[in-house]
């Protein structure tokens, strides 16, 4: 078991038992994490490169007591999963390319109306139809922003199958510790490439439940409404004590769920709201932020990347430092909320920032964002074809490193 | 507006006891607006869903169900309030998703009675292919449709039942689309119970809901109500009394309707309740196969079946 992975992912490794090891599809790693994770709901509608996830699920719900739905489409699909979180159970999707698309809508209501969801996007290449069975990392930004009107959104990217894994189990804890859909955004090579794991005994991962009205402290007041717009409410399932109300996220003075009247109406419940939902996470920046650093320390030519494309700028950083490069790699884990500190910090000495990502440049975008005040040249690698960067393509955009490449004199 | 053949079924006799006061009834089921805070309840005067809403209630009391073990779910509508005037829980969400929603709730929570709230658009124009393949799947839950002919929230423009050649704010020429018939489609998905009411026929209305909820299987009641203000207005019946005498004088039950030539009940309003064939309940047959799958009798067949299927 890499315990680096868990701790990137801020896991407590303590008690965790190794009960198997095997060779595992990336689609079925997603599907184990949430089973251990307690993920007991499934609905999707099949889509390349994602279709093993829901034929894993119907498998593996049917055997663990939990429920698989094949909806009609993944309109459908994204509601009930969000019917099926009412009633306090742990649900994903799962869906790609046009099936994110036509989500949109729900996942927007899992994050306005605070219902814990886990939504994978196992993205393929291309708009529109897109490219089925390529990979590609072209849904970034629709990850963050998909949805209408303004909300924080938590983007998380695995790199590895065995990452995959327990990426997925940490976005079922934070859904829930948030009330929140997650999105995950493997690509579609995590998906359909197979790597050993190491499955842990589901009995002894850390998981995290959302709280609900009867849990210790719930009623006390200041957790309810305590005025910082951080606050997360406790979560009144359906058919329980407690009358649940959904819908209505603007006009938390009528939400009698937890017995307490909030002093704002109209507007100023709106204005309240909206912040809210952007604070509760951005104030909790650090429970949601995972990043693996590499030689960022002295770094003067920083690459940032996420996902696969990680793991071929992280041979770029090997080969420039054999060259005396001070290259380092600044991996993202975690998409969104973009982790801005981290990314000004790691690029503190660099004087060349090089963003290779398998889109036109939607991470760039963010990293020429929050470094606009720092001198360095901010350049990408920009492959939209499916096939993956080279290590050459990155070195090439280093001087020295390019003279090599050319057989000139270092 | 006819009904593709069907066995018309009674409805749940009357039962005997009188029926407790309304004041009651409220008292245990409903939430009602407070005035003295400024809250007045969102419908237009003399708007059926009053009706609609006072007879849910009755059938939530002649079934004896308690508020907490009933889940309304709904969308976007003039009804979509309709869930906050009740104590039970509500989740009125995305247009015309109560059906995928109320479907994922009933599997996760069978004991609970899950009655969607939806309009004839939410239902049957932006949330038809949730409506049919809940009732292709037979989910325990019931789907009542507030049919006013129109979009009323948005001001009154033409949906999926509006009647030929009538005007709303989008078919000022008159309405050229046809119309759906609300049973037909439910008969014809899979619906084991269908029926129609109307806002006139107010205490038929109390049964068939009852029935509905009674049912076990995907139930539709589908309540023809007046709405005056927008669709009324624009086609010859400006008060709600017009709208409410349209439906008395033009309406005529199963029953009858079944002894009568067809060109005799042509444009007249078929009430009553029907039902369609017995079919297995998707909660149920899940619940059965986990049992199989947990107990070891039945492994997943990667291979196939090895057989030729019985097609029932």
């Amino acid at each position: 078991m890499d315990l680096n992975i868990l701790e990137r992912l801020k896991l407590p490794s303590e008690g965790i038992r190794v009960a198997d090891r095997r060779l595992l599809q990336g689609n079925e790693s997603i599907c184990e994490g949430a089973i251990a994770a307690g993920v007991r709901f499934y609905a999707g509608y099949p889509i390349t490169p994602c279709t093993e996830i829901a034929e894993q699920m119907s498998i593996r719900q049917a055997a663990v007591g939990g429920v698989y739905l094949q909806m009609e489409d993944e309109v459908g699909s994204i509601h009930a999963v969000m019917g099926a979180s009412l009633t306090g159970t742990k649900s994903m999707t799962a869906t790609a390319g046009p099936g994110i698309s036509l989500m949109q809508d729900g996942i927007g209501w899992t994050q306005t109306d605070e219902i814990p969801a886990l939504i994978v996007n196992v993205q393929r290449a291309g708009p529109g139809l897109g490219n089925a069975t390529r990979s590609g990392q072209m849904d970034i930004m629709q990850a963050r922003w998909g949805p209408n009107g303004d909300r924080e959104a938590i983007v998380l990217s695995p790199s590895t199958v065995e990452e995959s894994f327990w990426l997925t189990l940490k976005a079922v804890n934070l859904s829930e510790r948030f009330q929140t859909g997650v999105i995950t955004v493997p690509e579609g090579l995590v998906g359909l490439m197979r790597e050993v794991v190491d499955i842990p005994d589901y009995d002894t991962v850390p998981i995290e439940t959302r709280l609900m009205p009867d849990d210790e402290g719930a009623a006390d007041p200041s957790r309810i409404y305590d005025g910082t717009m951080t606050e997360i409410r406790p979560f009144a399932a359906v058919g329980t004590e407690h009358r649940s109300i959904n819908g209505n996220w603007m006009r938390p003075e009528t939400d009698a769920t937890h017995g307490v009247r909030m002093p704002l109406t109209g507007l100023s419940a709106q204005d309240y709201n909206i912040r809210r939902l952007h604070h509760k996470i951005t104030e909790r920046r650090d429970e949601v932020t995972f990043v693996e650093e590499v030689y960022t320390d002295d770094a003067e030519v920083l690459l940032i990347a996420f996902g696969t494309q990680a793991r071929t700028a992280r041979f770029a950083v090997d080969q420039l430092r054999e060259k005396g490069v001070k290259a380092g790699l600044l991996r993202l884990i975690t998409l969104f909320p973009f982790p801005e500190e981290i990314v000004q910090r790691a690029a503190a000495n660099a004087n060349l920032v090089i963003v290779p990502e398998m889109n036109m440049g939607q991470i760039r975008g963010e990293v020429t964002r929050v470094l606009r005040q720092h001198p360095a040249e901010i350049v990408g690698v920009n492959h939209v074809d499916s096939t993956y960067i080279e290590p050459d393509e990155i070195m090439e955009l280093v001087p020295v490193a390019a003279r090599h490449l050319e057989g000139a004199a270092v | 507006m006819t009904t593709i053949e069907a066995s018309p079924a009674a409805a749940p006799a009357r039962k005997r006891s009188a029926p407790k006061p309304m004041e009651e009834t409220i008292e245990f089921y409903g939430n009602v607006p407070d005035e003295n805070e400024g809250k007045h309840f969102r419908y237009c005067p003399g708007c059926g869903l009053g009706i609609a809403q006072s007879a849910i209630m009755r059938a939530f009391e002649r079934l004896e169900l308690d508020p907490k073990e009933i889940v309304t779910v709904g969308g976007s509508g003039c009804y979509a309030v309709m869930g906050s005037y009740y104590q039970a829980s509500q989740a009125h969400m995305g247009h015309g998703r109560a059906a995928a929603m109320g479907t994922a709730i009933k599997l996760c929570r069978p004991d609970l009675t899950v009655v969607t709230l939806q309009g004839d658009g939410d239902a049957l124009a932006i949330g038809a292919q949730h409506f049919v393949h809940a009732a292709r799947r037979n989910i325990d839950i019931t789907v009542i449709v507030f049919n006013n002919f129109v979009y009323g929230e948005t001001g009154g423009q033409h949906g999926p039942t509006t009647p030929r050649e009538t005007i709303t704010q989008t078919s000022p020429y008159g309405m050229v689309e046809n119309d759906f018939d609300v049973v037909d489609i439910a008969l014809g998905s899979g619906a084991g119970y269908a029926a129609r009411t109307t806002v006139y026929h107010a205490q038929h209305m109390v049964r068939a809901i009852e029935g509905a909820i009674q049912h076990k299987g995907f139930s539709v009641v589908e309540i023809l109500q007046n709405c005056h203000e927008l669709w009324g207005k624009r086609n010859g019946m400006p008060t709600a009394p017009d709208m409410l005498k349209w439906y008395k004088d033009n309406s005529i039950t199963a029953a009858r309707a079944a002894k009568l030539e067809p060109e005799d009940i042509l444009g007249k309003f078929i009430i009553g309740t029907w039902t369609g064939p017995e079919r297995p309940e998707l909660g149920e047959e899940w619940r059965k196969l986990v049992d199989r799958v947990q107990g070891g009798e039945v492994e997943a067949a990667k291979r196939g079946s090895g057989k030729p299927p019985a097609l029932a």
